[in-house]
């Protein structure tokens, strides 16, 4: 299979998008962005190569169908699970090699108690690995950062409690060695990844059912992906590991993406982490004009990411939340910082949170309707992009003021996979790249393994920060 | 505005000041530009003298100023908003600026005007190093900015010297009448000269003042045609950053000097010289032949960056090929001359005609005919923090001119001198994207990959 990548380098997230010469998405990647972009870019890349053998193989595993394997679905989502598995158990390793080092490194800190400490916890979190990814439950993180930090809390809670050790003792070594392992890029040999996951989950299975799914993994994982064009986007473009020429505005890729799901879009709005923009497209998914929000970040992602800090609440569970209030607190603060501070102040005088919550989804919509108004209105289709699309509070609202201010013939569209618009439409620049035969590649230089130590040397000024 | 050489790096110093571009300087520079050089640090040495020598110095405005007339009674011109400028050429606003606000003036108060306050604090220093003299006159010509008034009743507060107002009526329906023509006659003729007597104790020669505005329009002839060299393509000039240089002379102290006709014969012939050749402007990263978008350019710099600026341009093939900013101290180009038989009443003619005393309507109209008569594939809005003249109406004007011309527009934020208003990646991220923009829009037919919308199987 032959493709061309789009990579879109976030504040918060990167993500990467495979299509085929037809244009088809074929695959999908998504990774947090973490402190070095080259391996954020390489691992959301990987990613999408899996997600595109794993969307060949669920196209195979029809094949078993009526032959003994029971449920294919389930199948599929059984091995999807296993891999994910798998490839946890490596970096959980890495994870507790570095650790290892860095205990090994810090002098009286790292006692013998607490060395024996830490091989208790690593113990426990390879042991309860299997019913995380196989017991059925959804996570709230795909991100080995995410799953593994909480792993390790949870488990080095309970290990203090039972041996009488201070909380703190046990967890600086995990802040310290997951920022190297999360930015080591490590090699993915897809087939023996895959092959050892079918083999965890075929237990039961009749043997000629057996035969033949090993037989599917192993074609599919073996299946030569050829990369032949890319194109990249992001926050902050001129840091990222691109060369210049497959370098494109996120502007133009956003508008380009969210063309490409709905073509009858003619507005954008995208609120991501760092900013918000309205952009106007064409019937071709050309930008024609846009708005940006300047000098201030209040009304983006992070605004909300700040007021769930505040909330000591989880991103994802603001819009719910907000989702339950009777009434609208007005919210006056257009300052992400006042805009805190405003919302301690109605804690005190009674509000309840939900009715806050929803009246600070309220102020950051208005931003972004002033925006959308600065950059020539809404037209329809109006597509609205970005990680706070995700929130439904904040899509609520959105379709009550666009109601209001442009009448209800608007169609709003959002994607679920509204996150990937910008690395999709850096997908569709590549394409146009390899038609015209200016076709660039991503080249991924592998991190300075002595750049990485040097960081991680031990410091012991402040526990808490690693 | 002219004292920092093309491709020179500021200094750093204040508080809040940002570093300065870091370009390589240019190896050659174009004999006009080192007269201009030779003729500003004249200025500036007269100035340190003038007390000592016997001149009477009157601190006055760009748009609108009366230079002939200052010339015609041998008085010496400071610019306070060329000053400010200078300093954020220099690095130096950010402190200035922080000084001016510890004095208590509010974050939104115009930076040129905290900028200037906070020079004359902290000692007055002018642009080449040598302290400025304390003005014997205030000259106030107001031509369309509120905050003039402001600055200068500030400035009388410190100096308690005499303020002359010069009140020039706003064009509000584009147009100027004999009735505003001879309202601001009336005013020289009663106000302004008579102030002008009694503090120089000398009498206006007419005759002088006449010679003056003859030079005036002879060095006005030449700029117009530097302005108009831009339709060449490629352009010899860039009629934005380069542009801010040519008009150093002729905004500021210079127009009616014998320097002024010298300097902007010297510029033309460079110019035709380049013209002949193909070749385009210098710029900070060298010459720029290689020009893929012309732009028209409204709203003045950011000084602070103004090398950065730049580069964000040049590095993208982009050219300034006119801008309103270069016409804020007189619309040569749209046929104004300074005309020596007729001393006052040109003198009101130009006040009248100044870019900050035209309604919007009449500064689309001046827009539209730059994108077209330069071929413009594009035009930017750099909508500045400090200025309420410029800034106001502007996405108005944006959208007008789409209309009209068919050429998107761009729209960039940032401020005159106030360093923390520069927000290099916001700005290069949207000229990036602007002009990634066009060039799609030339690509034009972008081979749609597929309408139908996409299908993503779910990852594992």
């Amino acid at each position: 299979m032959r493709v061309c990548v789009g990579v879109d380098l976030g504040s918060t997230t990167t993500k990467a998008i495979l299509i085929d010469e037809g244009g088809q998405i074929v695959g999908k990647g998504i990774t947090n962005s973490r402190s070095n972009y080259e391996v954020a870019s390489a691992v959301a890349r990987d990613e999408a190569v899996t997600s595109a053998r794993f969307n060949l193989l669920a196209r195979k595993l029809e094949a078993l169908r009526g032959e003994g394997s029971g449920d294919i679905h389930a199948l599929d989502e059984k091995l999807r699970s296993a891999f994910r598995l798998e490839l946890y158990v490596d970096e959980l390793a890495a994870l507790r090699q570095r650790v290892t080092e860095v205990v090994a490194a810090s002098g009286p800190r790292g006692s013998a108690q607490v060395k024996d400490a830490l091989v208790g916890i690593f113990d426990r979190m390879e042991h309860d690995a299997p019913a995380m990814f196989l017991g059925g439950d959804a996570r709230k993180s795909d991100f080995f950062r995410d799953i593994a930090g909480a792993a390790f809390m949870h488990a080095a809670e309970k290990l203090a409690g039972e041996r009488a050790m201070r909380f703190e003792d046990l967890t600086w070594p995990f802040d310290r060695a997951i920022l190297d392992v999360e930015t080591e890029l490590r090699e993915l040999d897809f087939a023996a990844t895959l092959g050892r996951a079918a083999r965890r989950i075929a237990g039961g299975m009749p043997e000629v059912a057996k035969k033949r799914l090993f037989d599917i993994v192993d074609s599919v994982g073996t299946e030569p992906i050829d990369e032949i064009a890319f194109s990249g986007t992001g926050y902050g473009r001129q840091t990222l590991p691109f060369p210049k020429a497959a370098v494109r505005s996120e502007i133009l890729c956003h508008g380009r993406g969210a063309h490409r799901y709905f073509p009858g879009t003619r507005t954008v709005l995208d609120i991501g982490g760092q900013d918000t923009k309205a952009i106007q497209v064409d019937d071709k998914g050309v930008v024609t004009t846009f708005q940006m929000n300047d000098r201030c970040a209040a009304g983006c992602g992070r605004y909300l990411g700040y007021i769930a800090d505040e909330l000591n609440l989880g991103l994802h569970e603001l819009g719910p939340l907000a989702m339950k209030s009777c009434k609208s607190v007005r919210i006056n603060s257009t300052c992400t910082v006042f805009a805190g501070a405003e919302l301690r102040e109605r804690l005190s005088l009674g509000e309840e949170r939900e009715d806050i919550l929803a009246g600070l989804h309220k102020a950051i919509m208005l931003r972004a309707m002033s925006l959308l108004a600065r950059s020539g209105g809404v037209k329809s289709e109006l597509t609205f992009t970005g990680g706070v699309c995700k929130n439904e509070m904040a899509t609520k609202v959105l379709r009550e003021l666009v109601d209001e201010n442009y009448g209800n013939e608007i169609t709003l569209n959002v994607h679920p996979d509204s996150i990937f618009m910008g690395a999709l439409g850096a997908a569709l620049y590549a394409l146009d790249d390899l038609k015209a035969g200016k076709a660039s590649l991503l080249v991924v230089k592998r991190p300075d393994k002595k750049a990485l130590k040097s960081f991680a040397q031990p410091d012991d000024s402040c526990a808490s920060c690693g | 505005m002219s004292l920092v050489t093309i491709g020179s790096k500021p200094n750093k110093g204040g508080v809040a000041a940002t570093e300065g571009s870091t370009v390589t300087v240019p190896v050659t520079k174009d004999a006009s530009q080192q007269r201009q050089k030779r003729m500003i640090a004249n200025h500036f040495d007269r100035l340190s003298t003038a007390k000592e020598d016997g001149k009477k110095v009157a601190y006055t405005f760009v748009p609108g100023n009366l230079t002939e007339l200052m010339g015609a009674f041998e008085m010496l011109p400071v610019l306070p908003e060329i000053n400010a400028l200078q300093s954020g050429m220099r690095g130096k606003s950010g402190a200035y600026i922080s000084e001016a606000e510890r004095g208590g003036h509010s974050e939104d108060v115009c930076s040129y005007v905290k900028c200037d306050i906070g020079m004359l604090r902290t000692g007055n220093v002018g642009p080449t190093g040598k302290t400025l003299p304390k003005p014997d006159l205030l000259l106030l010509s107001y031509t369309g900015c509120f905050t003039f008034m402001k600055w200068f009743e500030l400035l009388k507060a410190e100096y308690d010297c005499p303020v002359v107002m010069l009140h020039v009526p706003y064009q509000a329906d584009g147009q100027i009448t004999p009735e505003m023509r001879q309202y601001v006659v009336d005013q020289l003729k009663s106000d302004v000269i008579p102030q002008m007597e009694q503090i120089t104790g000398r009498k206006l020669d007419l005759d002088k003042l006449s010679e003056q505005l003859g030079r005036s329009r002879r060095a006005e002839d030449a700029l117009v045609k530097v302005w108009e060299s831009a339709q060449n393509k490629p352009s010899p000039i860039d009629g934005y950053f380069g542009g801010v240089y040519y008009i150093g002379p002729i905004f500021s102290a210079f127009r009616g000097s014998e320097d002024a006709v010298a300097y902007y014969e010297e510029l033309l012939a460079e110019v035709d010289e380049r013209i002949k050749t193909g070749e385009g402007p210098m710029t900070p990263a060298g010459v720029m032949n290689n020009q893929k978008y012309r732009l028209v350019v409204e709203g003045p710099p950011s000084w602070t960056h103004f090398n950065e600026f730049w580069n964000m341009f040049s590095n993208e093939g982009a050219i300034a090929v006119a801008s309103t900013y270069t016409r804020v101290g007189g619309l040569y180009d749209q046929g104004f001359r300074h005309d020596p038989q007729d001393p006052l009443g040109t003198l009101a003619d130009y006040c009248l005609g100044c870019y900050t005393n035209r309604s919007l309507p009449s500064r689309i109209d001046l827009l539209e005919k730059y994108i077209k008569s330069y071929s413009a594939d594009g035009f930017l809005i750099n909508s500045v923090k400090s200025c309420n003249s410029f800034s106001a109406g502007q996405l108005m004007i944006l959208r007008e001119l789409e209309k009209r011309t068919g050429v998107p527009g761009a729209f960039v934020e940032s401020d005159l001198v106030d360093p923390r208003y520069f927000g290099k990646a916001n700005i290069e991220n949207r000229l990036q994207s602007y002009l990634q923009m066009l060039e799609a829009r030339r690509l034009g037919n972008i081979a749609s990959s597929g309408s139908s919308p996409a299908v993503i199987g779910s990852a594992p």
